[in-house]
């Protein structure tokens, strides 16, 4: 079992023909993903050409809309390669389209956009993870988004990060368990899938057996986390907060990284995360042992 | 992007919101003549990126041209919460008969636009929001519907402005609100908003901060509000050469990819510092995803500029970026740097491509060059030699 993408995902790449877009299209196809199209209205009718694991050539057609793509070939999930200009309007056309799950990989997508997708969302069937993120893995069935496919195989653990070189890093730290599904739900202020949203996922998964989740400084997300842990989730939760040295009021990187007064310290996130019971690690091999110490006892 | 107020005030301006520009001046003979060309009662008020100005002594009154230039001179020498004072504004005494505060501000806890307005206090604010709560309202605003004419006499009831200025307040909310959403702010903030002789209601201070990745998608205007001269020189180089960095006080450099896995580092390499006379990371620097090689050289001609820096730690996870890349981008810095480059270099390199990069590295055999398997290992040794 998985959360959000498995091995049945179809995926149509947006932006399918730009540099980002084509570069990890190759590399979703080559993980073993079903990538079956891509939209570029300006490029409609033509097809391109990656190469799968065996070698074999993958011929995708691009698509002038999202709606076409779904009605072509059943799509239901819809990675957005898009620059930050115009990806306001390319998640609102896979929103319209009644897209299943939209992965908005993109990074600089201002804040108020992000909000206007946020509202128009709404009331809709579509799940937004993103922007500003590495996307969503499910090792051995699917991959959607940037997530390097070779780090870690399938195992018990599920993974929620802000940060997607952490998820990288967390993964990589316990590949010798191994994900269900790694899920990188970006570091903005605004993002369609928060950690509660993929807390209860991951709790609602049977064969996710521990929850590992990565914040940073900034916001409350992980406050609320932490409340919500307390009333819902059974699974063992093993947390890392990054940023505990980081100076306040200073940006780092992160749109949603700026720490301002006491709230959304790093300190005062793992003090609410521990109030519930959740084991957090000083540092990212620190958290892998917490987490490992739970899988060995399992 | 957070303005100084005088900033803040021409966006106010640009979009008809009531208020007073004033004059900005840099010294105290500009403050007096702008004080005599205003006549009367001048208000001098230290233009700093920080609140708590008027406690901090940057806001006086001034009754003479003379006073405005006493003032301004002390002014003019304070640093308010580490800021120099470089500028002052000075501007016509308008004192209120009713202080007021408003807001419009991202409620990124619940993904929406949040308006926080009171009639209880302006300057006060905090204050109020401790003793009288209720006083202080909070009407959250849907950004796919945003503020038109009728959510602005909505707010206007909700915050019970006096009937005096209240279509005046109506008026003003709306034209507050188009200065939030057509420049991309992420605060709208004036406090006070002062309720003035004659029923005038008025933008006295003014607070915004800028939502940076929309400056940079379509506000190409917003560039001219970043006061280059006064930026740390390291940082506005590499803002030139399009990195990510923040410059801080310790001697171990940081270059890494990502802005969690970086700030991650920094934390590592402070726990490590503890065991090494408390040495410190010397910045946050993300080169990003999928950065190559000249990126790479590029960080670390920042970084060995930086004359704090003692020991450089590269520290990257290749998802996008590629580890071959990254090694090649330090080999190729340091044959640029030559002779010049005389720091030691701890690289942990795990990801894509990391045999490729760790092979080029190894080939390359740099003497500054040290390569360490794990995170927590290369911290240490960073750290390490930042102390010797």
């Amino acid at each position: 079992m998985s959360i959000y993408l498995n091995k049945d995902s179809k995926i149509i790449v947006q932006g399918i023909t730009g540099g980002m877009g084509a570069k990890h299209t190759a590399l979703m196809i080559e993980s073993g993903a079903t990538i079956v199209g891509g939209v570029n209205a300006r490029k409609a009718g033509t097809t391109v050409t990656h190469k799968d694991a065996n070698g074999s050539d993958v011929e995708l057609p691009v698509y002038g809309t999202v709606a076409e793509a779904i009605k072509e070939t059943g799509a239901n999930v819809s990675v957005l390669f898009v620059p930050p200009a115009f990806t306001k309007a390319a998640a609102i056309e896979a929103i319209d389209a009644e897209m299943p799950l939209i992965v908005v990989i993109t990074e600089g997508v201002p804040v108020q956009d992000s909000a206007e997708v946020w509202s128009y969302l709404q009331g809709k069937s579509t799940r937004m993870i993103g922007p500003n993120c590495p996307g969503i893995i499910t090792p051995g069935e699917s991959l959607a988004g940037i997530t390097p496919h070779t780090i870690a195989g399938k195992g018990p653990v599920g993974l929620v990060s802000k940060s997607g070189t952490l998820t990288y890093q967390m993964m990589y730290e316990l590949r010798d368990f191994g994900f269900t599904t790694a899920i990188g739900i970006g570091g903005d202020p605004i993002v369609g899938t928060t950690h509660i949203d993929a807390l209860q996922a991951f709790q609602d998964d049977p064969e996710t057996k521990v929850i590992v989740m990565i914040g940073e400084i900034g916001g409350d997300a992980e406050e609320r986390a932490a409340a919500y842990i307390k009333d819902n989730i059974t699974k063992p939760v093993v947390g890392y907060v990054a940023g505990f040295t980081a100076p306040e009021g200073k940006t780092m990187g992160h749109a949603g990284a700026i720490v301002s007064g006491s709230a959304g310290t790093a300190a005062a996130k793992q003090e609410a995360l521990e109030a519930v019971g959740v084991k957090v690690g000083k540092t990212p091999s620190a958290t892998a042992a917490l987490a490992r110490e739970i899988l060995q006892n399992l | 992007m957070d303005l100084m107020e005088y900033q803040a005030k021409e966006l106010f301006a640009k979009h008809g919101v009531t208020t007073t520009l004033g004059v900005v001046v840099e010294t105290a003979e500009a403050a007096k003549a702008a004080a005599e060309q205003l006549g009367g009662v001048t208000v001098i008020k230290a233009q700093v990126k920080a609140g708590g100005r008027g406690k901090a002594g940057g806001v006086k009154i001034a009754k003479t041209p003379d006073e405005a230039f006493q003032y301004a001179t002390d002014i003019l020498n304070l640093t308010i919460k580490d800021l120099p004072v470089n500028r002052v504004l000075v501007t016509p005494a308008t004192p209120p008969e009713e202080e007021y505060y408003f807001s419009f501000l991202l409620d990124r806890s619940n993904r929406q636009y949040l308006c926080i307005a009171s009639v209880e206090g302006g300057v006060e604010i905090e204050e109020v929001a401790k003793t009288n709560p209720d006083a202080v309202k909070q009407i959250a605003i849907d950004p796919g519907k945003g503020v038109d004419a009728a959510k602005a006499r909505e707010i206007a009831t909700e915050a019970g402005f006096p009937e005096a200025v209240f279509e005046q307040a109506v008026v003003m909310i709306e034209k507050l609100y188009t200065v939030f959403v057509e420049e991309d702010a992420t605060l709208v903030e004036v406090n006070p908003l002062a309720r003035l002789a004659g029923d005038k209601l008025e933008a006295l201070d003014g607070k915004v901060s800028l939502d940076e990745n929309a400056s940079e998608v379509r506000h190409p205007d917003h560039e001219a509000f970043e006061i280059r001269e006064e930026a740390d020189p390291l940082e506005a180089k590499a803002k030139d050469l399009g990195l990510n960095y923040v410059k801080l006080d310790g001697a171990v450099g940081i270059i890494g990819n990502g802005a969690g896995l970086v700030m991650s580092t920094l934390d590592v390499v402070a726990y490590a510092g503890e065991n090494h006379g408390g040495v410190k990371p010397a910045n946050f620097l993300d080169i990003g995803g999928g950065a190559n090689a000249e990126v790479m050289a590029n960080g670390l001609d920042v970084i060995l500029n930086d004359a704090q820096v003692k020991s450089v730690f590269v520290n990257v996870f290749g998802g996008i970026t590629a580890c071959d890349e990254v090694a090649k981008g330090i080999v190729g810095a340091l044959e640029l740097l030559g002779d010049a480059a005389t720091k030691p270099l701890v690289v942990r390199l795990d990801g894509n491509n990391v045999e490729l990069g760790r092979q080029i590295l190894a080939e390359a055999n740099h003497p500054l060059v040290t390569l360490v398997d794990t995170m927590d290992g290369a911290a240490d040794k960073a750290a390490e030699l930042a102390n010797a």
